[in-house]
């Protein structure tokens, strides 16, 4: 195959956004630790019905709240109950890590954009072309990600599957996680309240960031997998230092 | 031949950027940010802060809902300063104001202000009222949606005469929790002394008999069991937030 090199600001902007993803996932780990549970529509809290919670935290499924009050005499009516236990809660570090890493994230981000754009880099190596427009040559492609493959090159050009995968990343799984992740700011909701009405409200936001999170992460894990199966030294070389 | 070109594209791109950030910075550095003492993670606060202030509309209000949106509320942290079991929020003055259902409480308005004095709940009514259903976001992750009444702080601020020279409001609780906000949350018209939530008295969990909303920042810096307003020229962090580890911004 063809062999390109990666362009230096591909390589500089790749290295900042792993860093800066890695300190994203700690850090936004810890976050969820906090309050592991996800719900949808504006509110969420202990007191309410939850999607789902997870078991990642002594906090899980904890009962440690008064008997709650209710605020209206009517059925059904939403309730106040005070908490007795001592929750885990690293959020100090944890928030001002995840929003550090957020502003390296998009800063280089934005950089990446303009230049992907400006130099044609989008155009030339991530959009599909001509002949690569068919069903048959995608599953063709597809299929021989799980064969034993070792041929493939270290730089652009890149496969169907490989820039369709990218693009999806780059222009919807990225903008869709930072969007919902300012979705939860009321200082930025309070400039841009259009943002609450798109992800149908701050819990909303909140649930769709984890599972676009989530997203992300399978695609770290599957970009890695396809990086050492197709020479892993090669590779990394290739996107960092290496010539 | 080469082409001659008045500017590169790339030269074009790096003068527009450099001309944006040149206009945001000097929209930022008219506000001094909050020390950081050499942390990395309160370098990023302060820029999130300075971002916020430069790049959002101060005046913006944050979003209000409907009765319907009204949604069941947690009282966490300091839940009750009445309380000799709890050491850390206990206050004795807090308990016998309780006792007496709160009819001796009143709030000390303090610092660069012409006229420091004490208001009863009765004279802050006098200044005004506004009643919002906002919503609640605590850092932990959750949210909640109120019905909240209270004074403006605002017209508060301008009663007791602030000096031109105030920057900062700092709010003490009688469970020894305090926060400070700058003079743009202060002055913003959903920044409100709460007396009621959803249309009673302020419940003990929820900060009894006064506490504050900012509503343009996270939770933790709506101080409940208000005691004293403390208004100062010069940056003061009276939780602590940052020598504790904690943003002191939290627009976000």
């Amino acid at each position: 195959m063809e062999n390109i090199r990666h362009k230096r600001w591909v390589k500089s902007t790749h290295l900042i956004i792993t860093f800066s993803f890695v300190a994203l996932t700690v850090s936004g780990f810890v976050i969820l630790m906090a309050h592991p549970r996800l719900y949808w529509g504006q509110t969420g809290n202990d007191l309410t019905p939850a999607l789902f919670e997870l078991p990642i935290s002594r906090n899980y499924h904890h009962g440690g709240w008064e008997k709650s009050v209710p605020f209206y005499n009517t059925a059904g009516s939403p309730v106040s109950a005070a908490r007795t236990y001592d929750i885990f809660n690293e959020n100090g570090w944890g928030r001002s890590t995840h929003f550090l890493a957020a502003w390296f994230l998009v800063i280089t981000g934005l950089v990446y954009f303009i230049t992907g754009f400006f130099s044609g880099h989008f155009r030339n190596n991530l959009l599909p072309r001509g002949r690569e427009f068919s069903f048959k040559f995608f599953w063709s492609d597809f299929v021989s990600h799980f064969r034993k493959q070792t041929s493939a090159g270290v730089g652009p050009k890149y496969g169907l599957v490989q820039k369709i995968t990218y693009l999806w990343v780059i222009f919807f799984l990225f903008p869709l996680v930072i969007l919902t992740g300012l979705t939860m700011s009321p200082a930025i909701t309070a400039s841009y309240p259009f943002l609450l009405k798109i992800f149908f409200g701050h819990q909303s936001a909140r649930t769709i960031h984890f599972f676009s999170a989530v997203a992300l992460l399978l695609f770290l894990l599957a970009h890695v997998v396809m990086v050492a199966r197709s020479g892993f030294k090669r590779n990394i070389r290739a996107i960092t230092f290496g010539k | 031949m080469k082409e001659k070109k008045l500017m590169t594209r790339r030269r074009a791109i790096f003068t527009g950027l450099t001309s944006a950030s040149a206009l945001l910075l000097s929209g930022c550095l008219k506000r001094t940010p909050p020390p950081t003492y050499g942390n990395i993670l309160r370098m990023g606060d302060d820029l999130t802060y300075m971002a916020q202030r430069g790049l959002l509309s101060q005046r913006a209000l944050a979003v209000e809902y409907q009765k319907s949106d009204i949604s069941s509320f947690p009282g966490t942290g300091n839940n009750n300063p009445a309380d000799p079991k709890i050491k850390a929020s206990y206050s004795k003055i807090y308990e016998d104001l309780q006792r007496n259902n709160f009819k001796d409480w009143a709030l000390s308005i303090e610092g660069s202000v012409a006229k420091p004095g004490k208001y009863s709940l009765a004279d802050l009514k006098k200044l005004g009222q506004r009643t919002q259903i906002t919503r609640h976001t605590c850092e932990e992750g959750w949210s909640a949606i109120a019905e909240w009444t209270g004074v403006p702080l605002g017209p508060v601020l301008q009663h007791a005469g602030i000096f031109p020279a105030a920057r900062f409001v700092s709010f003490y609780g009688y469970d020894n929790y305090a926060e400070s906000i700058d003079m743009l949350d202060a002055l913003h018209p959903q920044t409100i002394l709460a007396y009621s939530m959803n249309g009673e008295d302020l419940p003990v969990e929820h900060g009894a008999p006064v506490r504050l909303r900012v509503e343009t920042q996270i939770g933790y810096k709506s101080v409940k069991y208000l005691s004293r307003v403390v208004v100062t020229d010069k940056f003061v962090d009276p939780g602590p937030d940052i020598s504790n580890g904690w943003s002191w911004y939290t627009g976000i």
